[in-house]
């Protein structure tokens, strides 16, 4: 996640305080791990450094002062420009699995099983997600199918994969 | 530990040269969302076939609450079938001749309750499915969606104690998936129904609680870790 380019999103629809920004952040991109104060901060320092944000606003309180931020325009064009390019398409060619599958393989253990227990942990976590989405919002719901779909595509590689252990195996074990 | 409401064991199957099943073990308990996946042609159709009664094993035992099912007359099977099963397949097959309301009631009305009453619960049936506004029309005169709510409320108008599921999302949209798997989980849920789901999309498998993979006729059970 980009924690800067999001920032830059919130604080174009309104400035904010920091904390604002970081349960605003929390709310709709980090239910799963919310952000530290500390990567708030940094986050906010580095903009305000590039001049993407600036300090719209000072209230004193009795703890340290509350600074307002507010996105600048070179701030605007940042966000734009992030939105504007795609993300890159990982296409994992060398993942973990896959080494894992093969090496399996190599020394003679079940790749079956190495296949069959990763299958079982993405269900596991498919229906957390399924049961999140089912009790949650048109956000969660969104978010969760997100997860779900990749998720999906993984099983489908290593449904299709355990059909073709045989083949592997021939052409790496010698 | 819950009592198994149904337990399959060694189930073997062969259409000519084809063994589709070659030894298949199978337990669902009462209340409890089972999903059977498993690549095409891994037996997993003829597995749930054979449990719901529908065919008969070449050898294997299948016991129902207690009771040897591959031992049982046709007419006891059917009956069991028709009073305690309740089923949903890919394509509603829904009766085009007749209303979706009396789609419905079509179970109840087959068990002897009278057409007032049968269409009543039918009727508090498709709106609990959202469907309502289908009640009047006939099967061919309404979407895939509504015409899957139709079979699931037509599954489980009776309250079945089970209820086999095969790939019901299969012909539908993912929206139109997920609304029948979230309607037909929920139901089930309510009225304690169990659920034995055959399908090969892992997102519909996620609504159930445990799955069984069928490979080459054979069940595998694959424990993940724990959360």
């Amino acid at each position: 996640m980009a924690i800067g380019q999001t920032f830059l999103g919130l604080l174009e629809a309104k400035p904010r305080h920091g904390y604002d920004l970081k349960r605003a952040y929390d709310e709709r991109f980090g239910a799963d791990r919310p952000l530290h104060y500390g990567q708030v901060y940094a986050t906010l320092s580095r903009l305000l450094k590039n001049g993407l944000v600036e300090v719209d606003g000072v209230e004193p309180g009795e703890g340290p002062e509350r600074k307002r931020y507010a996105i600048t325009e070179a701030g605007i064009t940042d966000v734009a420009g992030w939105l504007a390019t795609p993300e890159k398409p990982e296409p994992y060619l060398q993942n973990t699995l896959y080494a894992k599958v093969v090496l399996a393989l190599l020394t003679g253990r079940s790749a079956a099983e190495v296949l069959d227990t990763q299958r079982a942990e993405h269900l596991r976590f498919m229906r957390d997600l399924t049961h999140r989405k089912t009790h949650g919002d048109l956000a969660d719901q969104l978010i969760c199918d997100f997860a779900l779909f990749h998720l999906e595509a993984d099983l489908r590689w290593l449904e299709l994969t355990a059909a073709r252990l045989d083949q592997l195996r021939a052409e790496v074990t010698p | 530990m819950t009592t198994p409401l149904l337990t399959a064991t060694a189930l073997h199957k062969r259409y000519g040269e084809t063994d589709a099943l070659a030894g298949a073990d199978l337990t669902v308990t009462a209340g409890e969302v089972l999903a059977i996946m498993g690549p095409s042609g891994s037996g997993k159709s003829t597995l749930l076939h054979c449990i719901a009664g529908i065919v008969t094993p070449d050898s294997g035992r299948i016991e129902y609450d207690g009771v040897d099912m591959t031992a049982m007359s046709d007419s006891r099977r059917s009956a069991l079938r028709r009073t305690e099963f309740g089923f949903v397949f890919q394509f509603g097959q829904l009766v085009p001749e007749l209303t979706c309301l009396e789609n419905v009631a079509l179970p109840l009305r087959m068990n002897g309750v009278a057409r007032k009453a049968a269409e009543q619960r039918a009727a508090d049936w498709l709106a609990k499915l959202e469907v309502s506004d289908v009640a009047r029309k006939r099967p061919g005169q309404v979407s895939g969606g509504q015409g899957q709510r139709v079979a699931v409320a037509r599954a489980l108008v009776a309250e079945p104690r089970l209820l086999f599921a095969d790939e019901p999302t299969g012909a539908l949209d993912s929206l139109n998936g997920e609304a029948v798997m979230r309607h037909l989980t929920s139901a089930a849920a309510e009225l304690g129904t169990a659920v034995v789901l055959v399908t090969h999309e892992a997102r519909v498998a996620a609504y159930s609680h445990r799955e069984i993979v069928v490979r080459d006729g054979r069940t595998r059970t694959v424990v993940a870790a724990a959360s």
